[in-house]
């Protein structure tokens, strides 16, 4: 079973959210990760971008398939986690820690998913 | 004649009997009875020895020459035999893309090997396997660098026609707007580009040598567009990069061109090969199969295909580019052509061609209503005044076996390359006086 | 392996070209390179050596069965290799003048028209120089045309789920957007989600027929109907053309226009991806929107034309044209008797093949196919951990080409197997039993197949390295 820490908030297309200092900081889950397969290459946005609310800012690329990645809120990238551009394996080895974006000039909203609402979603698509 | 079935027609009927049918109108069975084809409308098949005779007397139909004067895209160098012997072996030519590497090492290595080259060539970090023509390269250039808030392509009217064609085609279906800056004196004004570049554009193409054979001021021109944020995409011709200064220290984003002159036969048109490198910043933007290095589980280094989550087969709607296939025995024959030739050699073959046409250049300029159209400075090919119609010259090169320059509007442009020798081009502008005087 | 660039001997090289007859150009040293190209310096031998060994590690038609799916890995017959080195083809320079390239331009025009009669379509263009180039092509045929009526509503193109990934890929650099039509249970286009999605935004439908689980959709008439009710054209892919030709034309199913792939169906080498050729056919009512140029017959003379609304241009020149000469040649050699005797033939070992993997291997569709068909290994996966990968994996330990595996992506686990026409039934007979045996290894053995190939230059490579640190270049000692 995919590790699903208690204290995110998640979406139902595997983007875990957390707020820290007043930005939302944005991550895969370890489900998605592991769905993936090897990451080989994330494409991020620079900071300064604008972000939309269920709209894709980046892409995952694993050898054989991409992936988009959708934003949980509508705001600015605050900061982007460069260290991925050079080991986006790291969303593989820990996803809670290899966070992608922080979105500034926004907060979590309640159509965010707890954990265990989160744990449903996993469940019933590993059963698809 | 013969379809190259191996089976005979008992053994064929034997198969049906396997699968359980009687004929082979039963595998058709779903086809629409109104759709069926009644008949084949085309003749009867012939044996391998006619077959052999008819395409022969077409082949007989063309007129060879004999000294090739004319390049214009298309450019008779000399062919080192052994590209045509390695370039035909058996396995190369009847391999498909190499999908499975472990048994597609000769094709992958060599693609490998290929890109090196070429971004040694061009001065330039990333080449791909290939694309169709330099035409289509270009094209996918200007593709490559469109974004969301830059978008557009500058370039001269001293671009090659036919690439400016393809890149008009490629961008009128993406709406993507492409300015066309006419020149005087058959070379980019530095200042009209200046004036003509709006911020938002993203990219400006240049070809030097150009199309007159002229070299541009590639240094301005990269200067101008870096200034307006906008990246540059040099095409050039690959025999003179054996000499000349490099797409990669001119500063361009990309280096394009076509890749025939490297071991390609005229072929009226085809097979040929565009080339594409770029920075390092663009790699993932690149079209076209990449073949990078790796290790297999022993740790032994090979090759695969490689940074396919770019491509159509991962991508689709989404991909940079629907290229598939490539033109990968064109990119082996660049290939074993480049190392046949070495540094040395291929340096060799662009002074010889440069100092064929300079040679050519001083003959004809000294024949009235042959003169120069323009002193800048210039690689192989050049565009002279002519005092009589290009066909009545023409003409009159036809009885030497000679195909002279491409007829322009206001000229003629000439090519010359190593294979051109003293005697022929003393020949040439000797003609060339003859039908001054009349 | 070595490298050529590891094979490099400072000094070494060939007496290739004369010294210069003429007198040297200075060039201002502003527009020299600052140094040489590190390009290989090697003698000849060494040279041919090379390439021998990196032969050696290829394998191509001639060295064991190919029936990589969708690919139409046939033969190539010598006389076509013949006829397309022939020095009045290749030293003619694509420039020279009319005159004095008839035999050329005949080729051209002559491989047009039997390549429109096979097709059932009245014009074409050689100008694309691959089957996505040809895509790309046809669908702005759909694209000028209705431009060219003010229909500037039709932006849509109509693709079934099983496509080829340069489908959607072409519609898109085409300016068109992509609609995805679901399959119906039978790998055909289900009709009822046809209907629905088309509409004054339709421009076109792309379709492959036989489709990409290897099988002829018996609606086909009805598809294209709905589609031209709609107002929009129909776009025929001509992957799959090897199982039909000679017997049912996309004209005649209610084509509007098609790409080939001479590569394919028409015997001409795939080179190791390329060069390849993917003329354009069309009705006469889209000809005048063709690249330009074209070719016409005036008083038995050839001459090049520009057709009245065209397109302009997709590629220089008039297309990869040796690889015009050899379909010629592979036409005239087969003719009117050859062509659906090969197609027939193509069908017939596809199902003499399948026939006798059935019982043990899952089929996606259990009925007669076409010219493929497509496995399902997901069962196997489930029950011994072996994957269509591991079993892809094994047949090159057998001396033979995978079939095409993880296509089309609406079939888990799928190998596509295209035997095509030019092998015998002993090697059908074989590759079966080498089929069998390997479902028999993943019953007994599925360790051996998770960690195969054994017996090639090299074992599975890490192409996640590759990927995420990509090495696309020799890095040079310093």
């Amino acid at each position: 079973m995919a590790n699903i820490p208690a204290d995110l908030k998640y979406t139902k297309s595997h983007e875990w959210v957390k707020e820290e200092d007043g930005l939302l900081v944005v991550g895969l889950t370890d489900f998605a990760a592991t769905a993936l397969g090897d990451i080989v290459f994330i494409r991020l946005p620079e900071a300064g971008e604008e972000v939309t609310a269920g709209e894709s800012f980046a892409e995952v690329e694993s050898v054989k398939a991409v992936s988009d990645v959708f934003s949980p809120a509508t705001g600015k990238v605050a900061e982007v986690n460069e260290a991925l551009n050079d080991a986006p394996e790291a969303v593989n080895e820990d996803p809670y820690g290899a966070w992608l974006i922080k979105i500034a000039g926004t907060e979590a909203t309640d159509e965010l998913l707890d954990a265990s609402a989160y744990e449903a979603v996993c469940a019933a698509e590993e059963d698809a | 004649m013969g379809s190259y079935i191996p089976s005979t027609a008992e053994e064929r009927q034997r198969m049906l009997e396997a699968i359980g049918l009687s004929s082979t109108e039963e595998l058709y069975r779903d086809v629409p009875a109104s759709a069926r084809l009644k008949v084949l409308d085309i003749p009867e098949g012939m044996s391998e020895m006619e077959a052999a005779q008819a395409v022969g007397a077409l082949a007989d139909k063309n007129r060879r020459y004999r000294a090739i004067f004319r390049g214009a895209g298309a450019y008779d160098h000399y062919i080192p035999a052994i590209v045509k012997t390695v370039t035909s072996k058996e396995e190369f030519v009847t391999a498909y893309t190499p999908y499975q590497a472990e048994i597609s090492q000769g094709v992958l290595q060599s693609i490998f090997e290929y890109q090196t080259q070429i971004c040694e060539l061009t001065g330039m970090d990333v080449s791909n396997a290939s694309v169709y023509d330099g035409a289509v390269a270009a094209a996918e250039a200007v593709m490559m660098c469109q974004e969301h808030k830059r978008s557009g392509v500058v370039l001269p009217d001293t671009v090659d026609p036919q690439v400016l064609g393809v890149v008009r085609t490629y961008c009128e279906s993406r709406s993507v707007p492409v300015t066309v800056l006419p020149t005087t004196g058959y070379a980019l004004d530095a200042d009209a580009l200046k004036a003509a570049l709006a911020d938002n554009v993203a990219c400006v193409y240049a070809q030097s040598p150009n199309f007159y054979g002229v070299l541009e001021d590639m240094d301005a021109i990269t200067a101008i567009a870096h200034e307006a944020g906008a990246k540059v995409i040099m095409a050039a011709n690959p025999i003179s990069l054996g000499l000349l200064k490099t797409p990669g220290e001119y500063g361009a984003d990309i280096a394009v061109g076509e890749g025939q002159p490297l071991g390609m036969p005229l072929s009226f048109g085809g097979p040929y090969l565009g080339f594409m490198a770029c920075k390092a910043a663009m790699m993932r933007k690149l079209p076209g199969r990449i073949v990078g290095e790796t290790v297999d589980k022993e740790g032994r280094r090979c090759f695969v295909l490689t940074l396919q989550a770019r491509e159509q087969h991962i991508r689709r709607e989404k991909a940079s580019s629907n290229i598939c296939s490539n033109e990968a025995l064109c990119a082996m024959t660049a290939s074993v052509y480049l190392a046949a030739m070495g540094p040395a050699g291929l340096k060799r073959a662009a002074e010889n061609s440069a100092a064929h046409a300079h040679c050519l250049a001083g003959l004809l300029n000294a024949i009235p209503g042959f003169e120069l159209k323009t002193a800048k400075p210039f690689f192989h090919e050049f565009v002279t005044a002519c005092p009589v119609p290009p066909e009545t010259l023409q003409k009159r090169l036809d009885d030497e076996g000679m195909l002279g320059g491409l007829p322009l509007d206001d000229g003629i442009l000439w090519c010359c390359t190593e294979k051109n020798t003293r005697g022929q081009i003393e020949r040439l502008a000797e003609i060339c006086r003859e039908v001054s005087r009349k | 392996m070595k490298l050529l660039f590891e094979r490099s001997r400072t000094g070494r090289g060939q007496s290739l070209i004369p010294a210069c007859d003429v007198p040297a150009v200075s060039f201002d040293p502003s527009l020299l390179r600052a140094e040489a190209p590190r390009l290989p310096e090697i003698s000849e031998v060494d040279l041919g050596r090379h390439y021998t060994e990196l032969a050696k590690q290829t394998h191509g038609v001639n060295d064991g069965f190919y029936p990589l799916g969708s690919c139409t890995m046939k033969y190539n017959p010598r006389i076509d290799e013949e006829m397309a080195a022939l020095p009045g083809f290749t030293g003619i320079h694509p420039l020279q003048g009319e005159d004095t390239a008839q035999g050329c331009l005949e080729v051209l025009f002559r491989l047009e028209k039997l390549l429109c009669e096979i097709t059932g379509m009245d014009g074409m263009t050689f100008q694309p120089a691959a089957g996505a180039h040809g895509e790309y092509t046809g669908l702005l045929l759909i694209r000028r045309y209705h431009q060219a009526r003010g229909d500037a509503a039709r932006t849509k193109i109509l693709v079934p789920d099983s496509a080829h990934g340069t489908n959607p890929a072409s519609a898109v650099m085409a300016g068109f957007s992509v609609v995805s039509i679901p399959s119906n249970a039978q790998g055909g286009v289900d009709l009822d989600a046809l209907r629905a999605a088309v509409g004054p935004d339709t421009a076109g439908l792309m379709l492959t027929n036989p489709n990409t689980v290897g099988l002829f959709d018996p609606n086909i008439l009805e598809i294209t109907e709905i589609v031209h009710r709609a107002g929009g054209l129909c776009y025929y892919d001509g992957a799959n053309l090897n199982a039909i030709m000679g017997h049912v034309r996309p004209g005649d199913m209610g084509f509007d226009c098609v790409h080939l792939n001479l590569h394919k169906t028409f015997s001409t080498p795939h080179g190791g991806g390329g060069p390849g050729s993917g003329p354009v056919g069309c009705k006469a009512f889209l000809e005048e929107y063709l690249p330009e140029p074209r070719i016409r017959e005036e008083n038995g003379a050839y001459r090049f034309c520009t057709p009245a609304h065209t397109m302009g241009r997709v590629r220089s020149f008039w297309g990869n044209f040796l690889v015009a000469v050899r379909a010629l040649t592979y036409i005239l050699t087969l003719g009117r008797e050859g062509i659906p005797e090969a197609s027939a033939g193509a069908v017939l070992n596809a199902n003499y093949l399948m026939n006798k993997l059935k019982d043990s291997y899952d089929m996606s569709f259990d009925t007669i196919c076409m010219h493929e068909f497509v496995m399902t290994l997901e069962r196997l996966k489930h029950e011994t951990g072996v994957s269509a990968m591991d079993v892809a994996k094994r047949l090159l330990d057998f001396g033979m080409h995978p079939p095409t595996m993880y296509f089309p992506l609406i079939v888990h686990e799928a190998l596509m197997v295209e035997p095509t026409e030019t092998e015998s039934p002993e090697t059908l007979d074989e590759a079966a039993s080498v089929f069998l045996g390997i479902l028999e290894e993943a019953r007994t053995d599925p360790e051996s197949l998770h960690s195969a190939p054994h017996s090639c230059p090299i074992g599975r490579p890490d192409e996640v390295t590759a990927a995420r640190s990509p090495v696309l270049r020799y890095k040079f000692a310093q």
